[in-house]
């Protein structure tokens, strides 16, 4: 239960370590016996269908829900960047990139603009915030992210409103920041096919853990292709999760949450 | 040939639209419209209870909006109801038991008028001081608050994340935005109170280029209103806090006709 900060002298190697994590609302998981660990340097994809729990593990390992039962157990002193799914700006919010990015920390022009190179977002330091596109929203929104030099980045569906192309080039410039920063990334997809691109190593979430490992043994698992529905198999980028499939086939322990461990609760 | 009433007027009103600007600006942002005018309706109670325990009627209304922007606070962490909801609740049933609580106190009558649409011209320069002490004490404290409150308008769990301590933050603003209502009852009244923070703010914001920009010209744009519908009151025999109001009005629509930069 709670949140605990590692001692400096701690021999775990991992930033942050989910452990049996519930968490539930109205009587129901919405996360059940969630165990992960993040080593440094790694990129974590969390698929799985609409209220799978995606979000809320995120916001748990952020800190910004307490899990039910379960510890969090983040590194001493993890500098987290952390990218949220949906950043409304209205129309007439009178604010620039460069003041946006100066919110919460104080930052040189010359930083503000080394990150903005980084992400692809050169010439938008002196756009308004309010101004711009998806494409470029998403990118201003990963270089804030990088101002704080993170040792983890936390993104919440990074590459939604954006057209495949840029997808696609939105998934491979994570992996080349992961590989310039040394940054572990956590983060939220929902297309199958091309997060495969930059990624070590997928978990397949609906609430607890159906599956996990490298894309490319995800991909064949059985219980992936159950909870994806088999039209999924011809090309992999058809998001469809089958109203039949039923959970209770899949593997999970008990667990000391709440609904108590006796209780079949899933679903 | 001024009289010393309009003096007083319209320090009183020029006062309150200064302050009242750049917190509209961020009611506007914040879509807390009907959280003022929620405060602004719990005022009645304070005046109510300020004649009940003949304590001074603006301390009372202040002390009354100051709880309820607790309670509120807290209430909404619940997340019980909808929050439109709760203020709807709070909201009504304030302004009831204010009402039902004037209604018992024998041998008392008080102008009602007065209370929901202002008084602006009987304001007495202990009223000023008031004004003006706690005017001066909500914007250096909101100057402070400035960049954090920014930061949760955006995106509250981005500011958490960040470190902003989000909730100390909003029950701060909460309760600043509950004082100054309270000195702005006198101006304009209690059913028009959220006029003030909204239309000044909403007029400028197209053509501000900064946060700060926009907070300074709806302060601006306030207190012309203020001066404006304090003429028209004058040449027109009409009710004073209303005329403000109206004035205000004008301001955002001939605003809105002024072409965006871009």
């Amino acid at each position: 239960m709670g949140y605990e900060k590692q001692k400096p002298g701690d021999k775990t190697e991992s930033l942050l370590t989910l452990e049996k994590i519930c968490l539930v609302r109205g009587g129901r998981h919405i996360l059940e016996n969630v165990s992960c660990a993040i080593a440094p340097g790694e990129i974590i994809t969390l698929i799985g269908p609409n209220g799978a729990g995606k979000t809320s593990l995120l916001k748990v390992a952020l800190g910004l829900l307490k899990a039910d039962s379960g510890q969090v157990v983040r590194a001493a002193d993890l500098r987290i960047g952390y990218m949220p799914q949906k950043l409304v700006v209205d129309r007439t919010f009178p604010l620039s990139v460069a003041r946006f990015m100066r919110l919460t920390g104080r930052y040189s022009q010359s930083q503000l603009q080394q990150v903005l190179d980084a992400v692809g977002a050169s010439r938008l330091l002196t756009a308004r915030l309010a101004d711009l596109s998806g494409g470029e929203l998403q990118r201003v929104l990963l270089g804030r992210a990088l101002l704080r030099r993170p040792q983890l980045l936390v993104l919440d569906e990074p590459v939604q409103g954006v057209d495949v192309q840029g997808q696609v080039e939105l998934f491979e410039l994570i992996g080349k920041l992961r590989d310039d920063y040394g940054c572990a990334v956590l983060m939220v997809s929902h297309d199958l096919h091309l997060v495969m691109i930059a990624t070590d190593r997928v978990i397949c979430l609906n609430q607890h853990i159906c599956c996990t490992g490298t894309p490319e043994v995800v991909q064949r698992d059985e219980q992936f292709l159950k909870l994806f529905g088999p039209a999924i198999l011809p090309h992999l980028a058809i998001y469809n999760h089958d109203p039949q499939h039923r959970h209770d086939q899949c593997p999970h322990q008990g667990c000391s949450c709440p609904l108590g461990q006796e209780q079949d609760h899933v679903r | 040939m001024f009289a010393d009433f309009l003096v007083r007027a319209l320090a009183a009103g020029i006062g309150v639209a200064l302050v009242a600007g750049p917190f509209g600006t961020f009611v506007v942002w914040r879509r807390m419209a009907y959280f003022g005018d929620t405060l602004a309706h719990s005022a009645l109670l304070g005046v109510a209870l300020g004649f009940l325990l003949q304590v001074d009627p603006l301390l009372a209304v202040m002390a009354v909006c100051l709880l309820v922007a607790v309670l509120l606070f807290f209430l909404q962490r619940q997340q019980r109801l909808p929050s439109d909801t709760l203020l709807g609740i709070l909201s009504h049933s304030a302004l009831s038991l204010g009402l039902v609580t004037i209604a018992f106190i024998d041998n008392l009558r008080i102008d009602l008028l007065a209370y929901l649409f202002g008084d602006i011209l009987a304001v007495g320069s202990r009223d000023l001081v008031m004004i003006y002490g706690s005017g001066i004490f909500a914007l250096v404290l909101l100057l402070i608050l400035w960049r954090p409150l920014l930061a949760i308008s955006l995106h509250e769990d981005l500011a958490r994340v960040e470190g902003v301590p989000v909730d100390l933050v909003q029950l701060a603003f909460s309760c600043l935005l509950a004082l100054v209502v309270a000195i702005m009852m006198k101006v304009v009244g209690l059913l028009l109170i959220t006029s003030l923070f909204i239309l000044p703010a909403a007029a400028v914001r197209r053509l501000s280029r900064s946060p700060e920009q926009m907070a300074v010209l709806a302060a601006l744009a306030g207190a012309v209103a203020v001066c404006g519908g304090l003429y028209g009151s004058w040449q027109f025999d009409t009710p004073a806090g209303p005329s403000i109001v109206v004035c205000a009005t004008l301001i955002f629509a001939l605003l809105q006709l002024v072409p965006l930069r871009r």
